[in-house]
């Protein structure tokens, strides 16, 4: 294959990977942006949704599609709630407090990860895809799958932008996100808004992992990368800007994809790490963001 | 009896508890006892920073590391000694803290803890990337002839009790001298307030700095004495996980105190000894008293047991 | 005439924040000695202003001179070793260690850490301000009354040449305001004082010489006497034309 068709399908496959990255990113962001909080177990919620959506697909049965649509509503739904008791139990006990929570959801990323290894085993198990066409060009074939993932992120991210727009919840967690004493003053119920915007970013962090699992397998640590991934996103995106979130997945997301097709995968990650340390030090306000951490 | 008589009389006591040990422990206790001692001098290196400063680190598996690999490498792929391959050790963490500490302590907070946590993976990864030197996740075993200080056989058994006993009270006294120093009364003048702490003229920057140098570098002590006592060198020793568990250990000891880390260590070593006897999910022990610690017990146990019977405890 | 450096001047000294103007084109000049008052409206720039001084704050523009040096680029902790303190509007103490230790931390840096004598002055600070019989007491305990003097005999420990008070007496009962008063005379002479306050009493019974702020900019300055003679003072103060 000649230099212009690799780089297509590494362009291809980057927008894939940007696709379920701009997802999982924007819960992270959504959730530091309304309630200051650093989910270290973002990832262990994008994991759980994977294996949800693997029971889910496996009890389901028939063609594979069902299950499929069925993972889709179910598996954010389950993950989301885990997380609204999680916040509920937990964070909202610890009154938010931005150090002590980061080491509460350690704790989380602990204790939700090892309980899927505990129930579902140390096993990769996939789900399989709802279809599977494939169209070719004249240099290789594509799944129409990884097509369907593209749109199905920028429909779930129009639908998010739409709901922190258009619609009362959104006014009032944007509300929130300004100023909390403010808010409560206002009778707003912050601590319900706080749940569910938790619940709402694990949930988002779930999609995006239901839309995976057809490519990559459910596995119960499989929840870091997107974790590292979604931190470098939303750090050189500008914390809790949603636009800014958005821009760096795709450029991170497209670049991992054709970096790591050009260089080893962990000198790319390296790379990466030591670049979020450098852009906190020295921009905490993100490439693209006005606001510092 | 003074507050400083009492003090040394206590610290001196756990010496002498652990000297005793020796010779009653039963063997897989008493080789347990040895790498708790020497991973409690990690734990005491976190303290300095975290308990008595007030710095949070995600990433202190890095000068661990750094302190194991200053060690080892020299060892294997130079043949060093071990005597000096230990200072290097300790050298390599030290040198490291001061890069990392020059640039992460531009940040504060949560950003502070993230950097830390970058910078750790950065170097857990630069240690797969060179796997050919390093043998990554595998790790490598230090020859046991050359595990040896001054003729004495480290890979002994109570050799090498004594000399993680010999590093364990290294660590125990510079901690303790270390907060009755100016130096480190500041240090815990930054932890309290750290506005008024600049405005009486202290130049927090260095202070902080120095309080990062002086945790990396015991840090790395208890990283190269721990694959010197135990022979092994691997990268998980650099992962995520070894950078939680000294927060771990001294947030239920409890953070501020001088014995605190050790205790934490005994008590989590032991936890996760049983629970992976039941289970290979043992660290979801780890997540459930790490959330439980941050819930209901923030001083730890030391920290209780200052604020109901023994408020001189330093 | 020999020409007597003033302790402190600033020249066009200036500072915004996001388009408001908190100190702006400020020429200020403090001979030592003296103990001055700096008074204005609430949003003067009065906090500003001192906090441009000391350090807190980066100053946008002009120059600032201390001991005839130019301190305005140098960091807070090296204008206070030069011989600057600074106490804070809002109490900020050591609140879980104990008095002495608070008074100790202002000592040491001077000291180099010698203990015995950090021990005896830090005690001859606390009973300047009427503290000694406390001094094992954890000072997040006292009153806020105390918190304050305890604050002031941190900013006396540090043997400054420029003590900087911002707001003392708020908050304090009249007898303790009596104490402050008698506590100022009993330094003053020791070392130059710059006092921000709302007290008219305190003031007036205080200060050599006043300079009055208003919106980021110096109204007036005088004695006393002529400050409250001044119809521009007045207008500030009372809106009145």
């Amino acid at each position: 294959m000649d230099f212009g068709p690799y780089l297509f399908l590494a362009s291809l496959e980057g927008a894939v990977t940007a696709a379920v990255l701009a997802l999982t990113a924007v819960g992270l962001s959504l959730v530091f942006g309304v309630m200051r909080v650093v989910n270290v177990a973002h990832g262990e919620f994008f994991m759980l949704g994977a294996v949800v959506a693997w029971w889910v697909a496996s009890y389901a049965g028939g063609h594979p599609a069902i299950g499929f649509a069925l993972a889709l509503l179910i598996a954010p739904i389950v993950t989301g709630a885990v997380a609204a008791v999680a916040d509920f139990l937990v964070l909202k006990r610890l009154d938010y407090d931005p150090e002590r929570t980061i080491v509460a959801t350690i704790g989380l990323l602990y204790i939700i990860q090892q309980t899927v290894l505990m129930t579902y085993g140390p096993e990769a198990r996939p789900v399989e895809a709802p279809f599977n066409v494939r169209i070719y060009f004249p240099w290789f074939g594509y799944s129409t799958y990884k097509f369907f993932v593209i749109g199905a992120a920028v429909a779930i991210l129009l639908g998010v932008w739409l709901l922190m727009t258009r619609t009362r919840f959104g006014l009032v967690m944007r509300a929130t996100q300004l100023d909390r004493e403010t808010a409560l003053a206002f009778a707003i119920p912050v601590d319900r808004v706080y749940a569910l915007v938790f619940g709402l970013g694990a949930a988002l962090a779930a999609l995006a992992a239901v839309l995976i699992v057809p490519i990559q397998q459910a596995h119960y640590l499989m929840g870091g990368d997107p974790l590292l991934l979604s931190f470098i996103v939303v750090i050189i995106g500008g914390l809790g800007s949603l636009a800014g979130t958005i821009v760096a997945a795709v450029l991170v997301g497209m670049s991992d994809g054709i970096i790591s097709v050009f260089f080893s995968p962990t000198l790319a990650k390296i790379i990466a790490t030591l670049l979020v340390a450098l852009v906190l030090v020295f921009r905490p306000q993100g490439l693209f963001g006005k606001r510092a951490l | 009896m003074s507050e400083t008589a009492k003090s040394l009389a206590f610290h001196g006591a756990v010496v002498a508890l652990l000297v005793a040990l020796h010779f009653a422990l039963p063997a897989y206790h008493h080789g347990n006892l040895a790498r708790i001692m020497v991973l409690a001098v990690y734990a005491m290196g976190f303290n300095v920073l975290f308990g008595y400063s007030g710095l949070l680190s995600l990433g202190h598996a890095m000068f661990f590391a750094a302190g194991m690999y200053g060690l080892g490498l020299p060892m294997q792929h130079l043949g060093l000694a071990a005597a000096p391959a230990l200072l290097c050790g300790v050298l390599a963490a030290l040198a490291l803290g001061a890069a990392v500490g020059f640039l992460a302590l531009r940040t504060t907070g949560v950003a502070f803890m993230i950097v830390t946590l970058m910078f750790s993976q950065a170097v857990f990864l630069t240690i797969l990337y060179f796997g050919e030197y390093t043998r990554g996740d595998e790790g490598f075993v230090i020859a046991q002839a050359s595990r040896a200080i001054a003729g004495v056989d480290l890979s002994d058994s109570a050799n090498r009790y004594f000399a993680a006993l010999a590093i364990f009270a290294v660590g125990l006294a510079v901690t303790l001298r270390l907060i009755h120093t100016p130096f480190g009364r500041v240090l815990i003048a930054i932890r309290e307030n750290e506005e008024r702490t600049r405005m009486l003229g202290y130049d927090v920057f260095a202070h902080k700095l120095g309080a990062v140098v002086a945790s990396a570098a015991l840090s790395g002590l208890s990283g190269a004495a721990y694959a010197l006592l135990f022979g092994y060198a691997g990268a998980t020793f650099a992962s995520v996980q070894y950078s939680i568990f000294p927060l771990l250990w001294v947030l239920l000891g409890g953070a501020g105190t001088i014995i605190g880390p050790f205790i934490g260590t005994v008590f989590m070593f032991y936890l996760i000894d049983i629970s992976s006897g039941l289970t290979s999910a043992y660290m979801l022990i780890a997540g459930a008293v790490l959330v439980a610690l941050t819930l209901f017990a923030r001083q730890g146990l030391v920290g209780e047991l200052r604020r109901r019977v023994m408020p001189w405890l330093p | 005439m020999v020409a007597v450096t003033p302790l402190l001047t600033t020249r066009r000294l200036s500072k915004s924040f996001g388009g408001l103007r908190a100190v702006h084109l400020v020429d200020f000049t403090l001979p030592e000695g003296q103990i001055r008052a700096l008074i204005g409206p609430n949003g003067a720039g009065k906090t500003t202003f001192v906090g441009l001084l000391c350090g807190r704050l980066s100053a946008d523009d002009g120059e600032i001179r201390f001991l005839g040096e130019d301190v305005t680029r140098l960091p807070a902790h090296q204008r206070i070793r030069r011989g600057m303190a600074y106490t804070f509007q809002i109490t900020s103490i050591f609140a879980r260690l104990t008095l002495l230790e608070n008074v100790a931390l202002a000592l040491r840096r001077r000291l180099h850490g010698k203990s015995a004598q950090v021990r005896a002055e830090a005690m001859r600070a606390l009973e300047q301000v009427g503290l000694a019989g406390r001094a094992a007491q954890i000072a997040g305990d006292l009153s806020y009354g105390h918190q304050r003097l305890l604050e002031i005999a941190m900013g006396l420990a540090q043997a400054p040449r420029l003590l900087i008070l911002d707001e003392p007496t708020q908050g304090l009962a009249d007898s303790e305001i009596d104490d402050f008063k008698a506590l100022i005379g009993a330094v003053a002479g020791q070392t130059t004082i710059l006092l921000i306050e709302h007290n008219m009493d305190v003031v007036m019974q205080t200060a050599q010489f006043i300079t009055v702020m208003d919106g980021g900019q110096v109204l007036a300055e005088g004695t006393p006497e002529a400050v409250k003679a001044n119809a521009a003072v007045q207008a500030a103060y009372l809106g009145t034309a």
